[in-house]
């Protein structure tokens, strides 16, 4: 018997809005719905949704939860002290490789969720148990497959959800960015966002997606699939696992030196030995192309340097003009002169800062 | 979806169309479908003589680049300018979008391409 294609409780949604599916990671996704493009400046200039129901939540709880992921996490989950309070981090394998990269809420000593990539979500588990089970941590691991998650991103998403869901006005209304709210009902909202706009990422039970998906809808909010997804992503300088960084790429040198907490010197998070005293030969840049083409991954480049490699790359639909992230020698700077091998071609690009656009602004 | 019949196709979804003693070469309205919304269309070398089934240009959907053959055997002699700004047009219009103009070495050359019929048979 063949692979079945795994579906999010949104699949017949997106079969009716037009979607043109695609197998991604083993689950049947939306890659457009018409024009990716239309909907990439929908989300810049109005409010777009993403169905990321392929994603999964994990709650860690019990009283060894905190030491735990003080353990587990390469960034310092001690920091977060405020219920809902979230961090963006890493997790390492002792090799100081990324296993994944995640997003990890507090609620409280013994209560913490953590969401994972789709892709990785069954080896991120895996590990997760393994860890806790052979270092003898006293938690419990929930992987909540009974939840589902709507990422409504844009300069009018926020006003969007509050006209269909007014209820939840009063606890998310002063959310800060990066902080969340537990609703009635195992309800999430969460001030975060994968595309560099304003915005929430609510989760809520599987069964009540659908709904939220059809009121959202009737509020005009465009739905938006994975193609619109990674550009604008990349447009926000943001990582993507498999790309910028992978099991045997080190966080220091995939950009993520900034998540990497060794503030505590007694916190010996898995990795930390691999990592410490390492000083990064490579970094990440942005690369804007100046002649028309596309920069891709996987193609060289030169700098004044030596020679690196884009990690992502694609044609901006904000900007017009081809984008890409790249790892390359320690020491190339923003202003610098490239050149990236397109086609069998060298064209010249400007070396720039990330990210390349913020909402809806472009900053390079 | 009907296609049109004043023309002649190429299993690799290019559509020929000769126009006095020229060739109009574009993509078929499944290929634009199947690419998504197009952004870049181009390395067309106006001058080169092709082989028929030799690399004439490219098209670029976000997700991927797809190499387009001249369909028979000839020179290319023009190049649509205005898919520099809008590759989009053949998105919006595949059928009515020439991507470059070849001068065939052998006009006869058309008659082994497959006709509306023939090319629809093979998606």
């Amino acid at each position: 018997m063949t692979a079945v294609l795994k579906q999010t409780p949104l699949f017949n949604a997106h079969l009716a809005a037009g979607a043109r599916m695609v197998d991604f990671g083993g689950w049947n996704m939306p890659v457009a719905y018409g024009s990716q493009i239309e909907e990439h400046h929908a989300v810049r200039q109005s409010a777009g949704m993403f169905d990321v129901s392929h994603m999964l939540s994990i709650d860690v709880g019990g009283v060894g939860a905190t030491p735990f992921l003080r353990r587990l996490l390469a960034n310092d989950v001690a920091k977060l002290t405020i219920p809902g309070k979230a961090i963006y981090s890493c997790m390492l394998n002792e090799q100081g490789g990324v296993i994944d990269d995640l997003i990890v809420y507090f609620f409280a000593s013994d209560d913490w969720r953590l969401v994972v990539n789709a892709g990785t979500a069954d080896t991120d588990l895996a590990w997760i148990e393994e860890v806790a089970k052979r270092e003898n941590f006293d938690v419990t691991i929930q992987a909540r497959r009974d939840l589902a998650m709507l990422a409504v991103q844009g300069p009018e998403a926020r006003e969007r959800v509050w006209k269909v869901r007014p209820q939840w006005r009063a606890e998310t209304e002063s959310l800060s960015p990066f902080t969340g709210a537990l609703l009635n009902g195992d309800v999430l909202v969460a001030r975060t966002g994968y595309t560099g706009e304003d915005g929430f990422e609510i989760i809520v039970p599987a069964t009540e997606i659908e709904a939220l998906w059809n009121d959202l809808l009737e509020a005009g909010v465009r739905p938006c699939g994975l193609g619109a997804r990674d550009t604008l992503r990349l447009e926000a300088g943001m990582n993507l696992y498999g790309h910028e960084m992978n099991e045997e790429v080190s966080p220091l040198i995939a950009g993520l030196g900034w998540t990497v907490s060794m503030k505590d010197a007694d916190r010996n998070f898995i990795g930390r030995e691999a990592l410490e005293g390492v000083t990064p030969d490579q970094i990440m840049i942005g690369l804007r192309l100046r002649d028309r083409g596309v920069m891709r991954e996987h193609m060289k480049v030169r700098t004044s340097k030596g020679e690196g490699v884009v990690t992502s790359g694609t044609m901006s639909p904000t900007m017009g003009v081809s984008i890409g992230m790249a790892r390359v020698p320690e020491g190339v700077q923003a202003g610098d002169e490239a050149e990236v091998e397109i086609r069998g071609r060298w064209l010249a690009a400007d070396v720039v800062a990330l990210p390349f656009v913020r909402q809806g602004k472009v900053l390079v | 979806m009907s296609l049109p019949t004043d023309r002649k196709y190429a299993a690799s979804h290019e559509w020929a169309r000769l126009e006095g003693d020229v060739i109009l070469v574009g993509i078929t309205e499944n290929a634009q479908e199947q690419l998504g919304d197009l952004v870049y269309v181009g390395d067309v070398n106006v001058g080169a003589t092709l082989e028929a089934g030799e690399t004439a240009g490219v098209v670029e959907s976000v997700k991927a680049a797809s190499d387009i053959y001249a369909p028979v055997s000839g020179e290319v002699v023009a190049f649509n300018e205005a898919l520099n700004d809008q590759p989009n047009l053949i998105n919006e219009a595949a059928h009515d979008t020439w991507i470059f103009k070849l001068k065939p070495n052998n006009p006869a050359d058309l008659d082994s391409l497959l006709d509306a019929a023939g090319y629809e048979a093979t998606l």
